[in-house]
């Protein structure tokens, strides 16, 4: 039996003036899998995952949510359906403190008691480890520990899938060794789309990976299959 | 965690109604009127101070319950009660409207917009000068003075209905701010693309702080008409827009006590000086540019920062 598709696109295309950023795009990702999308600069990684969180209208194509069309909902109604995004460029709420970034994220379209919230703040805070820094504002923060409340805000949204945009840039090896933990910690119950040029945390979390180039899908398969693909290694080392 | 908020703010309404007793008849007039002003600045304080959205025309709102309570005791002969309520269902309704025609714009946009719509309500005001007295205005006569058997000629009767109705706003804005809408405003402040992405919808929750901006600040106007006895189009001038922003500056926007702070400081700062000097809008505005320059944050402002963090 073929896995259950949790998020597919269906010729998804999106054109910058003369520019085609994203062509044609067939993408397909089952529920509760790990999946990395890596490729070079410029081959339209974020633009592709901005038209399914909703931030980028697609020129043409459509786009499949759990089952439902999503294609035109506004964003703020594909995150209520379960979608979670975590920005590129850090995007938090510098002044506000570390635990109203979360219970922002937890408060959003629940009926949870304050209590409820504070609990679940505070473990999710102890999960990334920024729990003795609750109480901090977020611009006092170093810039890893305001990559590690970004991926903490997106666990307090529950989402069932989970959009990192280059989540372990700037972070130091120590947190990044953290940062996998969480994701493994995920595995099964979230269904992850991880777009990361740390190869070294691609390889250790990914169960399958989608190699975009030239805003096409160049090559799909499981890490060991794309570690081999020719053309894969031409696009990135750019051999001829 | 926040009820220090709260215990500050009912501590304020109890001393100002011991400050009944403490002042002069003088001041007890001043403080009344600075308390019905208070509440316009706290209407417009919600939408800017904790939403962020920067709205050049306040005085419409101000001036629709103005007109609203005015009008509808004078000509239609509507009891004090029922004109009340009559000037709150109006600035309901027009908040509304102008919610939705002003949201499809943003920041210097919406500053235009909304001075252009005040202007336009400024005018069609002197338009209907035959009704709304224009410039020179209208009194209210005796039985749009008097509410629930109070005669509010009488300045104990002045002062207290002031301040109940300054305190229920306080509260209730004390208790607005820490609900799930509330929070989502300061984030809508913050970083308007973060929340919608975290899911909330920025456009709804914008249009409820316009509405409940604008019914407070149509309350203050209705009351301000019921309680000293006059409408006039000099509150729908622009420059009863700009002073609730000034207020809310001096005072400290985003902060609860913010206004009050503000209003009373504009106030007496005026009072004050100009007791010295005719020249005393030149002390004004020194003093205004020494806060800009040491408390850009406001007064309130500045003590959450440097003391008090709880300050909401």
């Amino acid at each position: 039996m073929a896995p259950i598709s949790h998020l597919s696109t269906k010729g998804l295309s999106k054109n910058f003036g003369g520019i085609q950023a994203i062509r044609n795009v067939d993408f397909d990702i089952s529920k509760g899998q790990i999946r990395a999308l890596i490729g070079p600069n410029g081959a339209g990684k974020s633009t592709f995952v901005g038209m399914i969180s909703g931030r980028i209208p697609p020129t043409t194509g459509e786009i499949y949510f759990a089952d439902q069309n999503i294609t035109s909902l506004p964003a703020h109604k594909r995150i209520c359906l379960g979608i979670a995004y975590t920005f590129q460029i850090t995007s938090v709420f510098s002044k506000l403190t570390v635990h109203e970034n979360v219970a922002l994220a937890v408060r959003r379209n629940r009926q949870l008691k304050p209590n409820d919230v504070l609990e679940q703040v505070s473990s999710i805070l102890d999960k990334v480890g920024l729990l003795d820094r609750a109480n901090s504002e977020v611009r006092e923060l170093s810039y890893g520990h305001q990559r590690l409340l970004e991926i903490a805000m997106g666990l307090g949204q529950e989402p069932s899938l989970f959009i990192l945009d280059e989540p372990t840039q700037g972070l130091a090896e120590s947190e990044v060794l953290e940062f996998i933990t969480i994701l493994k910690s995920m595995a099964g119950l979230t269904t992850i789309l991880l777009i990361e040029h740390n190869m070294d945390v691609v390889m250790a979390t990914a169960e399958f990976i989608t190699v975009m180039n030239f805003g096409e899908i160049l090559a799909e398969g499981t890490p060991d299959q794309i570690r081999l693909n020719e053309e894969v290694q031409l696009a990135y080392l750019g051999k001829t | 965690m926040n009820d220090k908020n709260l215990a500050l703010n009912i501590g304020v309404v109890g001393f100002l109604a011991l400050l009944f007793f403490l002042v002069s008849d003088y001041h007890d007039g001043i403080i009344a009127r600075i308390l019905i002003l208070a509440i316009f600045a706290m209407g417009y304080n919600l939408l800017f101070g904790y939403t962020g959205l920067l709205s050049l025309g306040h005085a419409m709102f101000f001036a629709t319950g103005m007109y609203g309570y005015g009008l509808s005791v004078e000509l239609w002969k509507f009891s004090a009660f029922e004109g009340l309520l009559f000037a709150l269902v109006i600035s309901f309704l027009f908040s509304m409207s102008i919610g939705v025609l002003t949201l499809r714009t943003k920041g210097v946009a919406f500053m235009i917009v909304t001075l252009m719509f005040s202007q336009v309500f400024y005018l069609v005001v002197l338009l209907f000068g035959e009704h709304t007295g224009g410039d020179e205005g209208f009194v209210i006569s005796t039985h749009g003075r008097t509410l629930f058997g109070l005669n509010f000629v009488d300045p104990t009767s002045k002062y207290f209905a002031s301040l109940f109705l300054f305190a229920v706003v306080l509260l209730g804005l004390t208790l607005f701010v820490r609900t799930r809408t509330g929070k989502c405003l300061v984030a809508i402040r913050e970083n308007e693309e973060r929340a919608k992405m975290l899911g909330y919808d920025v456009w709804v929750h914008k249009f409820i702080a316009i509405i409940i901006s604008g019914v407070i600040c149509g309350l203050a106007g209705a009351s301000y008409t019921l309680i000293f006895g006059y409408a006039g189009a000099a509150f729908a001038e622009v420059h009863y827009s700009i002073l609730p922003l000034l207020w809310v500056l001096l005072g400290g926007a985003g902060t609860l006590i913010g206004p009050l702070v503000g209003t009373v400081f504009a106030f007496y700062l005026i009072d004050i000086s100009s007791g010295y000097t005719s020249a005393y809008l030149l002390i004004v505005g020194l003093v205004i540019v020494l806060l800009t320059l040491f408390a850009p944050q406001g007064l309130a402002g500045e003590l959450k920062r440097r003391m008090a963090h709880w300050l909401q």
